[in-house]
């Protein structure tokens, strides 16, 4: 019980770090505004998944990671990922029963959220986007959420992480 | 939750109005180098597999190229020596400093800032390799950016196309003095508060003037592009392209002025 326990983390935080790996992989020019936020539907899916065990505190140390990684003001991507991370918790039993495309139209306002957010800490610092380019993440996340969503499902039966 | 709230705003405060967490910051950017190497993997296979199966015939012609091109930069950097000398006499004689050559240190880019406003890159030196915050980054075209964070083997650095970012030049021609920043469309510069007389064309070449002490005298930092004299404004609109390639350059060079070359 206790390994299968171990074992369910090992795969949540491969799954982490990939999103991670994602987030800075070098994009063309024209691609970059478009990136989707791996990291936010990641953690999505696992907040949705297993309620108890990720959830707002992971949302926070994913976040800080995040800033880092971008070299962002620590705490703008936490802070998002904890208002994220909450919204799922909260809405993790309405999500469960929608259809994969409703889900996908709750992800676009989750991840609209999550890049206000950002945008709002990065206006702080007077590095804001001239214009609402920085929306397309929530686009391209939405439109990849059956993608991430079948994959990770599929992960989490083959690995029987629960 | 409210906890978390409580952790978030501390942090953005802490790193926002107080600058506290440089050292917290370099620490976790040590932790997160390997995100970065995996990330550059597929270009550096791309890379590899380049050189790798190229033909012989290209490698023969790439090797011709390179032989010519360094023959003529020879030639050029032949009076080198007894210019320099004149220059440093010269200099004796105005009663002004000598200029010193600057000491540069070859990085690679690892990675860059996944955020579009961001102008970042990050390099595979650090503070081992004596990198440290401030320093300034050129590549062969010109004035870069300089270094913003460091940690024990990486070190990051700020584009001069950041909106953050502004930088001292002066005009070749001329030696009229300005300052560039990044105000309207991204990868262009504009030269802010320049009067409208000011006798500055496009075309001309602007360098690093060394004022402010950050960066050293006389890299190429842009070239003019644009000057709108509108009367109706106090000062002209003057854009300027970077002369650096900022978006292509792989192999970056980190200069270490007056300051390292005491020590060695």
């Amino acid at each position: 019980m206790v390994d299968q326990e171990s074992h369910g983390y090992g795969v949540i935080l491969l799954t982490f770090f990939v999103a991670y790996v994602l987030a800075v992989l070098p994009l063309p020019q024209w691609l970059l505004w478009g990136r989707p936020e791996w990291l936010a539907l990641v953690l999505i899916y696992w907040t949705i998944a297993l309620p108890a065990r990720v959830g707002v505190v992971t949302g926070l140390l994913l976040g800080v990671g995040l800033d880092v990684l971008e070299g962002a003001v620590l705490g703008q991507n936490a802070f998002a990922l904890v208002v994220v991370a909450l919204l799922s918790v909260i809405l993790y039993q309405r999500l469960r029963v929608y259809s994969l495309w409703q889900q996908a139209g709750v992800v676009f306002v989750l991840v609209g959220i999550n890049q206000l957010i950002c945008q709002w800490v990065q206006n702080l610092q007077g590095v804001g986007a001239r214009s609402l380019f920085f929306m397309l993440p929530a686009v391209s996340s939405a439109l990849l959420w059956p993608v991430v969503l079948h994959t990770l499902r599929g992960l989490r039966r083959y690995y029987r992480v629960n | 939750m409210l906890l978390a709230t409580l952790a978030v705003v501390l942090l953005i405060t802490a790193d926002l109005r107080f600058n506290r967490l440089e050292t917290t910051r370099s620490l976790l950017d040590t932790v997160a180098t390997p995100v970065y190497w995996l990330a550059d993997l597929p270009t550096r296979l791309g890379d590899w597999s380049e050189v790798h199966i190229q033909s012989r015939s290209q490698l023969l012609a790439d090797n011709e190229r390179l032989l010519q091109e360094s023959l003529v930069l020879k030639g050029r950097s032949l009076q080198m020596s007894s210019l320099q000398a004149e220059n440093v006499r010269l200099r004796a004689l105005l009663n002004s400093t000598a200029l010193l050559r600057d000491d540069v240190l070859v990085a690679e880019l690892v990675g860059i800032s996944p955020d579009p406003v961001r102008h970042q890159l990050v390099l595979n030196k650090g503070a081992r390799d004596g990198v440290f915050v401030g320093q300034p980054l050129i590549d062969s075209d010109g004035l870069m950016g300089q270094v913003v964070g460091v940690s024990a083997g990486n070190s990051r650095a700020l584009l001069i196309t950041d909106v953050t970012h502004s930088i001292p030049v002066q005009v070749n021609r001329n030696g009229v003095r300005a300052i560039a920043e990044v105000t309207g469309a991204l990868g262009s510069l504009e030269i802010r508060h320049v009067s409208a007389t000011t006798d500055i064309r496009p075309g001309d070449l602007l360098v690093s003037s060394g004022l402010g002490g950050r960066f050293p005298v006389g890299y190429p930092v842009a070239v003019v592009s644009e000057i709108e004299r509108d009367p109706g404004r106090a000062f002209a609109r003057i854009l300027a392209i970077p002369s650096a390639a900022l978006d292509r350059s792989r192999h970056v060079l980190l200069v270490f002025t007056s300051g390292a070359d005491e020590e060695g």
